[in-house]
C-alpha cells in the first residue's frame, strides 16, 4: 500500500512536471516574449518600451541554455526562463499579472472562497440528483418512467451550456426575479441568494449525461449474480438497489466524479463570468479577455494541479472501495 | 482560396460515396445501417440536411456576371448559399421581427416585407441566412477535427496497446499530461497562443480531444492483443502489420464511429463557449448567441436572433446525439442476443 502510494505520488509529480513543460513551449516559444509585451503595451509603443517591458517581467532571459555563462557553470542552465518557470511555479511563486502588474497569488486567494462557494455545492448537489435520479431509472428499467427520462436527458443534453445560462438568468432572474440576476456578495446572510441560480443551472447543465452514464453502471450491476442472492435472500427492492447495487457500482462512479472536475471548474468559467462572481473562473475569463498570459499560465497549471491530486485521490479512495485493489 | 473548399467537398462526397460502397458489401454492416435506418430515421434525415446545406455553403465560384452590380460581391468568391439569399441586397437597416411588414424600432417599411423567416439582427442581416451560414462552421469544428484527430489517436492509441513497452510509456505519459490540464483551459491556452483562425481553432479543439479516444483505443487494443484469434494469428505468422489492420483496426470500428459522434457533439457545443470568450470562430452559432444574448434584456425582447442559432445547434446536437445512442446500441455486442 505505501509503496503503491509512494509509486503514485511520484508519478503524478512527473505528469506535474510534463504539465510545466507543455505549458513553457506554449507560453515561452510558441509565443515570443515581444509578442505578450506587444499585446500588454499595445501595437503603438517604441521598442525600447517593450524592451524595458520585457525585462521587467522577466522575460529577458534566454529560452533554454544561456550561453553567457561557461559550460561548466550552473547558471548556464539556470538563469534561463525554463529554470526560472519551473523553480517559480514549483514553489508557488506566480510573479505578478501580465496586464495590470498585480500579484497574481493574491488574485487568486480572493478567489478560492467565491469558487468553492459555487463549486461544493453544485458538485454535491449534481452528484445526488444524479445518483438518486439514476437509481430511480434504473429501478423502473425498461418501463415507460425509464424511457421519458432518458429522452429528458437527451435533450438536457444535447443543449449548450451558454444556453443553459442564458435561459436560466432570463427566465429566474428577469422574469420571475427569485434571485438576483448577478452579483455576489460574501456576507453569510444573503451569499445564497447569489449563488442559488447559478448552482441550479449548473446542475442542470450537468444532469443530463451523469444519469445515462450511472444508469449504464447501475444496470451493469443489476444483471449480476449478487443482486439474484440478494433478493432470494427476501432483501426489499430499497435495499438491493441502495445497500448492494450502490456499493458495487461506487469505482467507476468514483472515476466519473474525478473525470467531472475538470469539467466542473470549465463550468464554473462561464458560470462565474455571467454571475458577476469574483472566483477563479472569473479570473481567468478576466485573463483571456486582457491577453493577461502570466495569470493565464498560472490558471492552467492550478487547474492541472487540482486534476492531479484528484486523480491520485480517486486512486487512493479506489482502494479503500474496493477491497480486491487493496489486495494487489 | 476557394477552389480548395470546393475540392474538399469533391473528396468528401467522393470519399463518403467509396466508403459506403465498400461497407455495402459487407453483411454486419449492411444489417447495421439498414437498423440504423428503421430506429433513427428522421436524425439521419435532418443530419443529411444540414450535411446538404454544409455542402452547399462550401461550393463557390466567382461569376463574372453578377447580376447585383455590387462590384466587390462580384469578385468574391459566392456559395450557393450567398446565391439564393444575395445578402448584400437582402439586409435592411436594423432589427425586424420575422415575417415583419416594418421596421421594429423605427416605423419605416423594409425594403423586403414579410420576406425575413426569422427576422433581422441589430445590423439587418437576415437570421435564417446567418443560421444557414452557421451550418458549415459548426460541421467544420465537428467535422473537421475529429477527421484530424481519429486517424492520429488511432495510430498512437493502437501503436501503444499493441507493442507496449517503451512506445506505450511514451505514449500514456504524454495522454496523462494532457489529460491532466483541464480541457478548456488547454483549449483557451492553446488558441490564444496560436491565434484565433478556423485552422487554429481546429489544432487547438484537436489536440484536446485526441486524447480520450486514444485512451479507449489503448485499452481496447490491450485487449484485443491477448484474444485467441490475434494469438491464432500471429501462431500462424502473420505479419504484425496485417494483424493490426486486419485483426485489430476493424474490431475497433465500433468505438471509432461512437467517438465521432461524442467528439463531434462535444466539438460543437464547446465552441459556444469559446465564442462568449471572444476566442471563437466567424460566422458561428456561438457567435450568434453571444451577440444575442443582451437583446433578452431589451423591451419588447428579440428573440428571434438567439432562437435561430440555438435551435439549428440545439436540433443538430440532438440527432447526431440520438444516433450516436442508436449506433452504441446497434454495434454493441452485448445487445445483439436481445435484439435477435
Amino acid at each position: 500500500m505505501v509503496a503503491y502510494l509512494v509509486r503514485r505520488l511520484a508519478y503524478g509529480f512527473l505528469t506535474v512536471l510534463g504539465v510545466l513543460l507543455l505549458l513553457f513551449v506554449l507560453f515561452f516559444t510558441v509565443t515570443e516574449p515581444e509578442d505578450i509585451a506587444r499585446k500588454a503595451l499595445g501595437e503603438r509603443v517604441p521598442p525600447e518600451a517593450i524592451a524595458q517591458w520585457i525585462v521587467n517581467h522577466g522575460y529577458d532571459k534566454p529560452a533554454v541554455l544561456n550561453t553567457e555563462h561557461a559550460v561548466t557553470d550552473v547558471k548556464r542552465y539556470s538563469d534561463t526562463l525554463l529554470f526560472e518557470h519551473y523553480r517559480r511555479m514549483l514553489t508557488f511563486d506566480f510573479g505578478r499579472s501580465d496586464a495590470d502588474d498585480a500579484p497574481i497569488s493574491g488574485r487568486l486567494l480572493a478567489g478560492i472562497g467565491p469558487s468553492l462557494g459555487l463549486t461544493v455545492p453544485l458538485f454535491t448537489l449534481g452528484l445526488l440528483v444524479g445518483l438518486a435520479l439514476a437509481l430511480f431509472v434504473a429501478f423502473f428499467r425498461e418501463t415507460y418512467i425509464d424511457r421519458s427520462v432518458l429522452v429528458l436527458c437527451m435533450l438536457a443534453m444535447s443543449v449548450a451550456a451558454l444556453l443553459y445560462i442564458i435561459g436560466g438568468q432570463y427566465l429566474v432572474g428577469l422574469l420571475l426575479k427569485w434571485f438576483p440576476i448577478s452579483g455576489y456578495d460574501p456576507d453569510p446572510s444573503v451569499v445564497a441568494r447569489f449563488l442559488a441560480l447559478p448552482v441550479l443551472i449548473g446542475v442542470l447543465t450537468g444532469f443530463g449525461g451523469d444519469v445515462r452514464f450511472y444508469r449504464t453502471i447501475f444496470l451493469e450491476e443489476t444483471g449480476r449474480d449478487y443482486v439474484r442472492t440478494a433478493r432470494a435472500k427476501g432483501a426489499g427492492d430499497m435495499r438491493v438497489m441502495v445497500r448492494h447495487v450502490l456499493r458495487n457500482a461506487l469505482i467507476p462512479v468514483l472515476t466519473n466524479i474525478v473525470m467531472a472536475i475538470p469539467f466542473l471548474f470549465t463550468g464554473v468559467l462561464l458560470l462565474e463570468s455571467f454571475f458577476g462572481i469574483p472566483g477563479l473562473g472569473a479570473v481567468t475569463v478576466e485573463a483571456i479577455q486582457g491577453n493577461d498570459f502570466s495569470t493565464l499560465r498560472t490558471m492552467v497549471y492550478i487547474g492541472a494541479l487540482l486534476f492531479i491530486t484528484g486523480q491520485i485521490l480517486t486512486d487512493v479512495s479506489y482502494t479503500l472501495a474496493d477491497p480486491r485493489i487493496r489486495l494487489k | 482560396m476557394h477552389w480548395i473548399s470546393n475540392l474538399i467537398v469533391v473528396l468528401l462526397v467522393m470519399g463518403g460515396a467509396g466508403l459506403a460502397q465498400r461497407l455495402r458489401h459487407n453483411r454486419l454492416w449492411r444489417h447495421a445501417a439498414a437498423e440504423l435506418w428503421a430506429r433513427r430515421r428522421i436524425s439521419i434525415v435532418v443530419l443529411g440536411l444540414f450535411v446538404l446545406v454544409a455542402l452547399l455553403d462550401s461550393v463557390a465560384w466567382i461569376s463574372s456576371g453578377d447580376d447585383s452590380g455590387d462590384r466587390v460581391a462580384a469578385s468574391q468568391p459566392r456559395s450557393v448559399i450567398d446565391r439564393v439569399f444575395v445578402p448584400e441586397s437582402f439586409v435592411e437597416t436594423s432589427y425586424s421581427a420575422p415575417f415583419a411588414e416594418k421596421g421594429f424600432y423605427e416605423d419605416t417599411a423594409l425594403k423586403h416585407p414579410g420576406q425575413h423567416v426569422l427576422g433581422t439582427d441589430i445590423l439587418g442581416n437576415d437570421v435564417l441566412y446567418r443560421t444557414l451560414k452557421g451550418v458549415r462552421v459548426a460541421l467544420l469544428i465537428g467535422g473537421l477535427t475529429s477527421l484530424i484527430v481519429i486517424p492520429i489517436a488511432l495510430f498512437f492509441g493502437v501503436s501503444a496497446g499493441y507493442f507496449g513497452g517503451r512506445i506505450d510509456d511514451v505514449v500514456f505519459f504524454v495522454m496523462t499530461v494532457l489529460a491532466s490540464i483541464p480541457s478548456l483551459l488547454l483549449l483557451i491556452a492553446l488558441i490564444i497562443v496560436l491565434g484565433t483562425g478556423t485552422l487554429q481553432v481546429c489544432i487547438a479543439l484537436g489536440v484536446t480531444g485526441w486524447v480520450s479516444f486514444c485512451r479507449i483505443s489503448r485499452g481496447e487494443t490491450l485487449k484485443l492483443r491477448e484474444a485467441d484469434f490475434v494469438q491464432a494469428a500471429r501462431a500462424l505468422g502473420t505479419p504484425e502489420r496485417r494483424i493490426i489492420t486486419k485483426h485489430i483496426l476493424p474490431n475497433l470500428a465500433h468505438l471509432v464511429v461512437i467517438t465521432f459522434a461524442l467528439l463531434f457533439t462535444g466539438l460543437v457545443l464547446s465552441e459556444t463557449v469559446l465564442s462568449y470568450l471572444g476566442i471563437g470562430l466567424d460566422n458561428s452559432w456561438g457567435q450568434m448567441i453571444d451577440q444575442a444574448r443582451n437583446e433578452l434584456s431589451r423591451t419588447p425582447i428579440i428573440w428571434w436572433n438567439i432562437a435561430g442559432a440555438s435551435t439549428a445547434l440545439f436540433v443538430l446536437v440532438l440527432s447526431v446525439n440520438l444516433i450516436a445512442d442508436a449506433v452504441r446500441d446497434i454495434l454493441d455486442p452485448r445487445t445483439l442476443r436481445e435484439r435477435q
